[in-house]
């Protein structure tokens, strides 16, 4: 969610700026620029880059930085929103071209930071090819699927399915956090609404909700008849999942103003139409927010599961190529998780949205 | 005529850390239906207190409190126009205007037509679809009103329900409201701190004593109606201020020692 930052303010008249207030503005151009040309010409000059290319690299941050801030107030209102997508975009690119020319020119150790132009490829492979030694593939091949399901129907497609690293994760994922939030909003509701339930519930509920989900996967696998199986895997992001909404959807419903209660009240709602009118909607909020959190977990835990005990999914992986010294694609499996974090994110955000129609344009707050 | 709204030695305390704490002592009121009555009085006397009873969310401890009900049964007794902040955030302008109607189970296509006109009376046509958020506080307040009235209640509460907007918004709110009460003569109790607003909107004002709350003096205002603002200006205005305030001074003073 974006933070809008206060306008700043409207440049003072022309006539008034042609004073001593327009050397400053000279100054305030010249000054980084000259300080970034100085700064490459000592990282060339001198080859300074090898130790302190970091530190050039802050220096030439701020520089530009400065620069930026110089500008966006003489840009024309109808360009700023195309100014503030560059900044946005234009810091990560420019992330990637540096990280690519400082692996490619020795002052990284490409072995561990190998390019982005490397890891790009990497991607790609992983993409169109298969892992004969893991039977295994990034996405199940699905340009397959026509003549796999000519060949031996449903079988055949779900074979390619259960090839795919991205369904597993996605799967458990998905699954887990489904079993786990529904039962969490129920649950936080009753502790919202029942004072009785809440005393009981509370302490016992943030005493667990402190403990990290993922040292109780090892309990979960005796549980399951299938230690290695998807039971333990989707149950242990479930887990997380659960009280992590119950507990901010009991915040929510707890926080809801008074006034709204008895507004429901005053004008005759009974139970039902109170929770449908003024429990739920009033704390949808924080329920998407306890969502949004536990869908960050449940990412977190099926990565580091999948590390442990798992012969697919993106955790593992990451974790292959990392004890084959496959880094690039070591690399390409992490960009894999992000995607997915930011994909599953942008689901959540379109399913708020569709279900909170009264916070959109508005900021967000409240 | 009958009283519509009669309080006998009401008494409402309430059980704090403290101990027990007097917000109402021996307060007799009655309201004649129809009538449009003013409550004014120091903060913390319990004015809040006596209409949430009235509004069915508090109960009185002691002696009685009621209203008297109507032929109709279906006739809700009385709601509310809670201050601006109270209207339904995530419903429409409509949805919050209909709300009451909804409740009571009435078809869509029923209560939207309710709430559609009381929408047009508030002067909010064009935003009938728009959320709270998108709203100025005046707004709100309209829609806050609005919701009231299109529950036809037999009694119409209200608790400083202007009292957070500005001066201007408040006046022009403040016409508007008699308008829309000369048009039912619905019973009104209306708590405020504004003496101008007690004695321009009242029949009559009733100022109550400091903590714990009973009944001081009771003013009628016998005004022409219908009023508008220009009312303000003329000096038997000045002479009812005069007299509510001659009353509520000591009491304001009382209040404010017992806070120091
Ligand atoms: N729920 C409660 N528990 C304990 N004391 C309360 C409660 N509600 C109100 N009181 C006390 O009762 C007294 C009367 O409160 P009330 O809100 O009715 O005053 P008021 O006349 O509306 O004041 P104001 O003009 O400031 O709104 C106050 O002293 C208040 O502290
Ligand atoms: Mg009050």
């Amino acid at each position: 969610m974006s933070v809008r930052r206060p306008e700043r303010p409207a440049r003072p008249q022309a006539e008034e700026a042609a004073g001593p207030r327009a050397k400053a503005g000279v100054a305030a151009w010249a000054i980084p620029l000259g300080v970034i040309a100085l700064t490459l010409a000592a990282g060339f000059g001198l080859e300074l880059w090898q130790g302190g290319w970091w530190a050039l690299l802050a220096i030439v941050f701020v520089c530009v930085v400065l620069l930026a801030q110089e500008l966006e107030p003489r840009l024309p209102l109808r360009y700023r929103g195309a100014y503030q997508r560059v900044l946005a975009l234009g810091f990560p690119l420019a992330l990637l071209l540096v990280w690519e020319w400082l692996a490619g020119s020795g002052v990284l150790n490409a072995r561990w930071f190998p390019p982005p132009s490397q890891i790009a490829v990497a991607l790609w492979e992983l993409t169109v090819s298969y892992d004969r030694f893991n039977r295994s593939s990034l996405l199940g091949r699905p340009w397959l699927l026509p003549s796999m399901f000519a060949e031996s129907g449903w079988a055949g497609v779900q074979a390619l399915v259960r090839e795919s690293h991205v369904w597993a994760t996605l799967s458990r994922v998905l699954g887990g956090f489904v079993i786990g939030a529904v039962p969490g909003v129920l649950v936080g509701m009753v502790m919202g609404l029942n004072r009785t339930v809440r005393m009981m519930l509370d302490t016992t509920m943030s005493a667990i909700y402190v403990l990290p989900k993922i040292a109780i996967f090892p309990i979960l696998m005796l549980v399951f008849p299938n230690p290695f199986g998807e039971g333990p895997k989707i149950a242990v992001v479930a887990i997380s999942a659960f009280f992590l909404v119950a507990i901010s959807t009991m915040a929510g419903v707890q926080g809801i103003d008074k006034v709204y209660l008895e507004a429901g009240r005053n004008f005759g709602a009974n139970r039902a139409q109170m929770f449908r009118h003024v429990i739920l909607p009033g704390a949808l909020p924080i329920v998407f927010s306890g969502l949004r959190l536990a869908l960050g977990t449940a990412l977190i835990v099926i990565v580091a599961v999948e590390f442990v005990r798992a012969d697919r999914g993106v955790g593992f992986m990451i974790f292959y190529y990392w004890q084959v010294l496959v880094t690039p694609r070591m690399y390409a499996a992490l960009a894999v998780v992000m995607a997915l974090g930011v994909a599953l994110t942008a689901l959540l955000q379109y399913v708020e949205r569709r279900a909170m129609p009264w916070r959109r344009g508005s900021d967000g707050h409240g | 005529m009958s009283a519509k709204i009669v309080a006998r030695a009401a008494e409402k305390r309430f059980q704090t850390r403290q101990g027990w704490m007097t917000a109402l002592h021996d307060f007799d009121l009655e309201v004649a239906e129809g009538e449009f009555l003013c409550l004014v009085g120091p903060s913390g006397c319990g004015k809040s207190t006596f209409l949430r009873i009235l509004a069915g969310l508090d109960h009185a401890t002691g002696g009685e409190v009621r209203i008297t009900p109507g032929p109709d049964p279906k006739q809700p007794l009385a709601n509310v126009v809670f201050q601006e902040y109270a209207v339904f955030p995530w419903k429409t302008v409509l949805a919050n205007v209909a709300f009451g109607l909804e409740m009571r189970g009435l078809s869509r296509a029923a209560r939207e037509a309710t709430a559609r006109r009381w929408v047009d009376k508030v002067a909010l046509t064009r935003f009938v679809d728009y959320y709270p958020a998108q709203l100025s506080g005046g707004m709100k307040q309209r829609v806050s009103i609005a919701r009231a009235l299109a529950n036809d209640p037999q009694v119409l509460l209200m608790d400083e329900p202007l009292g957070a907007l500005d001066a201007q918004t408040r006046a022009v709110l403040q016409e508007e409201l008699l308008q829309l009460w000369e048009e039912s003569r619905k019973t009104v109790l209306y708590v405020t701190h504004s003496i101008d607003e007690a004695v321009f909107l009242g029949d009559r004002v009733v100022v109550m004593t400091a903590h714990p709350g009973t009944l001081k003096t009771v003013i009628e205002v016998d005004l022409p109606r219908p009023r508008d603002l220009g009312v303000m200006a003329t000096p038997a205005f000045a002479a009812l201020t005069g007299a509510v305030w001659e009353a509520l001074r000591d009491e304001v003073r009382r209040a404010m020692a017992e806070q120091a």
